[in-house]
């Protein structure tokens, strides 16, 4: 059968506005409930559409005309065939997806811990071997200086009297939050390396954090270490975690094992919480830039660290709470 | 570049229906990103100014807006106009492409979230590296982003109903005086040749005037293969007018 495509196009055009406008409206306002009869309506325009494409395909036909109907078909299959529900910006539930997606994947959160305290494992015993390693592992030069010396440097007399964060407080508290942010983004991107790149930045993360510990336990300062990490570090570290859990649910939806999705399927059903981890995380790592350069630089005597430390505590059982409890179903 | 590279990316809805998505080039998508760049170049400069007025008041919260700001546009530049704007930027929409979902379906939030992350990595080292390495040897042309977050870059589809009286004009046509050899030449001529011949008559204006010849010659040469009319209907027309009328004679209309 040979079709008249002027006549063709005559009869159908009426059809097709019908459909674009219908579709813009619903592109526009994606919340919007159809009534019935709109929707009975939409069908029988995708499908007198799609009929219309599939009559054009056996003839020899103009292009354009074939590339204006694909794209009413493709718009009208997407509004159609879409199962998931549109996204909505609502709070609440914004909230409550966090810790539901956290706690859908604790393998993960598992497997991004052990990786953490494999370094950490490993920064202890590359300075319980040669502690001269101290200057290959730490890369900040705050850091180098014997523990002992910078304690009683920040707990003197001088100290406490001059503020050395004094006019800059906030533009640290800026930086700390983009760049460890920067750091759990990155966490879970390396995580499309089928998570070898998340293995290796968590390792690193935690060789640091060894090493850190070990140099101050070692010294004997184990209580100006847990009074200057815990109040920032019970929210950062546990951050950067969830940044490596979401790379580790990425690198799993990637590999499959034991999953007959294909991939294209696990990705998509994964993503919804990467992003509801990754933006938690993001939220928590606004409060640790604020802690850290408010409260964690500032020792006894201006803060005791009593007070720090049941500060921190106090931090992380919330947090625990947070994301163990809130939203259970 | 890997030899299996598509072109388009074909989907078929499940009553059968077949419709295609034109993939981006990487070259395209270099183009839709240094437009984008400097229009996060223009809105980090826009902010600066403005923290640089706010920095007489208070210098440490100046800086401290300035670095969440410079941090927010750069993340979510990308993310913000894609949802907004159903995939696209504002240098996607001046070299004309659209983000979609890689199967045809209404693209979501936290797919646009996911691909806009995952430039951190298409970044390195530097300048899309990685990126543009996976989009030369993705199927698809999807840098890692893309693959994550299950999306495709299609070049946008102008949604204007053809200019059908240019194409085919309804005048008087000597070849459709043969309505038996009209059929025939209907039923022979391959959907292919029809749309070279289409885009010949479309852009005839633009040829050098010996190259016009010859391709009408070419073409209607092919179409005469094809059908052999009378003489009397042939009488007088030029290669190009011949061919014309046969598009007359494919697509209907005109008289006989």
């Amino acid at each position: 059968m040979i079709i008249d495509l002027p006549r063709f196009v005559e009869a159908e055009r009426a059809y097709w506005d019908e459909l674009h406008a219908v579709l813009a409206k619903m592109e526009a306002e994606p919340e919007r409930r159809l009534p019935l009869t709109e929707i009975r309506r939409l069908h029988y325009l995708y499908e007198r559409c799609s009929a219309d494409l599939s009559r054009l395909d056996t003839f020899a036909t103009e292009p354009q005309l074939r590339a204006f109907l694909e794209s009413l078909v493709s718009r009208a299959y997407s509004e159609i065939h879409e199962t998931r529900a549109p996204a909505k910006i609502r709070w609440k539930a914004g909230v409550l997806a966090f810790p539901r997606a956290f706690r859908r994947h604790l393998g993960a959160f598992r497997l991004s811990v052990g990786v953490t305290l494999l370094g950490c494992a490993f920064g202890w015993f590359a300075l319980h071997v040669d502690p001269r390693n101290k200057a290959i592992l730490l890369p900040f030069s705050h850091l180098l200086i014997p523990p002992a010396e910078r304690v009683a440097h920040e707990e003197s007399a001088e100290s406490a009297k001059e503020d050395r964060l004094k006019g800059v407080k906030a533009s640290f508290a800026a930086e700390l939050m983009t760049h460890n942010t920067q750091v759990t983004v990155m966490a879970l991107a390396l995580g499309v390396t089928f998570g070898a790149g998340t293995l290796i930045l968590l390792f690193y993360n935690g060789v640091i954090l060894g090493a850190v510990a070990t140099d101050y336990i070692v010294a004997g300062q184990g209580v100006f270490l847990a009074g200057w990490l815990l109040p920032h570090g019970s929210i950062e570290i546990p951050a950067i975690l969830l940044g490596g859990q979401a790379g580790f649910i990425l690198a799993g939806a990637l590999i499959g094992w034991g999953d007959r999705t294909p991939r294209v399927g696990r990705l998509r059903a994964v993503a919804p919480d990467l992003v509801a981890i990754v933006s938690g995380a993001a939220v928590l790592l606004i409060w640790a830039g604020m802690v850290e350069a408010f409260v964690s630089q500032y020792h006894q005597p201006v803060i005791p660290y009593g007070l720090k430390i049941a500060f921190g505590l106090c931090e992380l059982a919330a947090l625990s709470f947070f994301l163990g409890r809130v939203g259970r179903e | 570049m890997s030899e299996g590279r598509a072109t388009s990316l074909t989907i078929e809805t499940p009553e059968g229906v077949v419709f295609s998505y034109d993939l981006a080039s990487p070259v395209t998508r270099a183009l839709a990103w240094i437009v984008d760049a400097a229009a996060i170049g223009l809105l980090t400069q826009g902010a600066g100014k403005a923290c640089e007025w706010l920095g007489k008041l208070n210098q440490d919260w100046a800086t401290a807006i300035y670095v969440i700001l410079y941090f927010a546009i750069s993340v979510g530049y990308g993310i913000v106009l894609e949802w907004r704007w159903h995939g696209q930027t504002i240098g996607k929409r001046v070299v004309g492409l659209r983000v979609v979902d890689a199967q045809g379906f209404r693209l979501q939030l936290s797919q646009v979230v996911l691909r806009n992350l995952l430039r951190l990595v298409d970044m390195l080292p530097a300048v899309y590296l990685v990126g543009g390495l996976a989009c030369f040897c993705s199927r698809n042309c999807q840098r890692l982003g893309d693959l994550a977050a299950g999306t495709i870059v299609a070049r946008v589809r102008s949604p204007r109903t053809p200019d059908l009286e240019q194409m085919a004009p309804a005048k008087y046509n000597s070849l459709l005086a043969y309505p038996h050899l009209a059929a025939r030449l209907r039923s022979l001529a391959s959907p292919e040749s029809v749309s070279i011949a289409v885009r010949a008559v479309s852009r005839r204006d633009g040829y050098e005037p010996l190259a016009r010849i010859e391709l009408f010659r070419e073409l209607a040469a092919y179409f005469q293969s094809l059908v052999q009319f009378p003489e009397a209907a042939c009488e007088g027309l030029t290669d190009e007018q011949y061919v014309r009328s046969v598009l007359r004679v494919v697509y209907g209309g005109g008289r006989g």
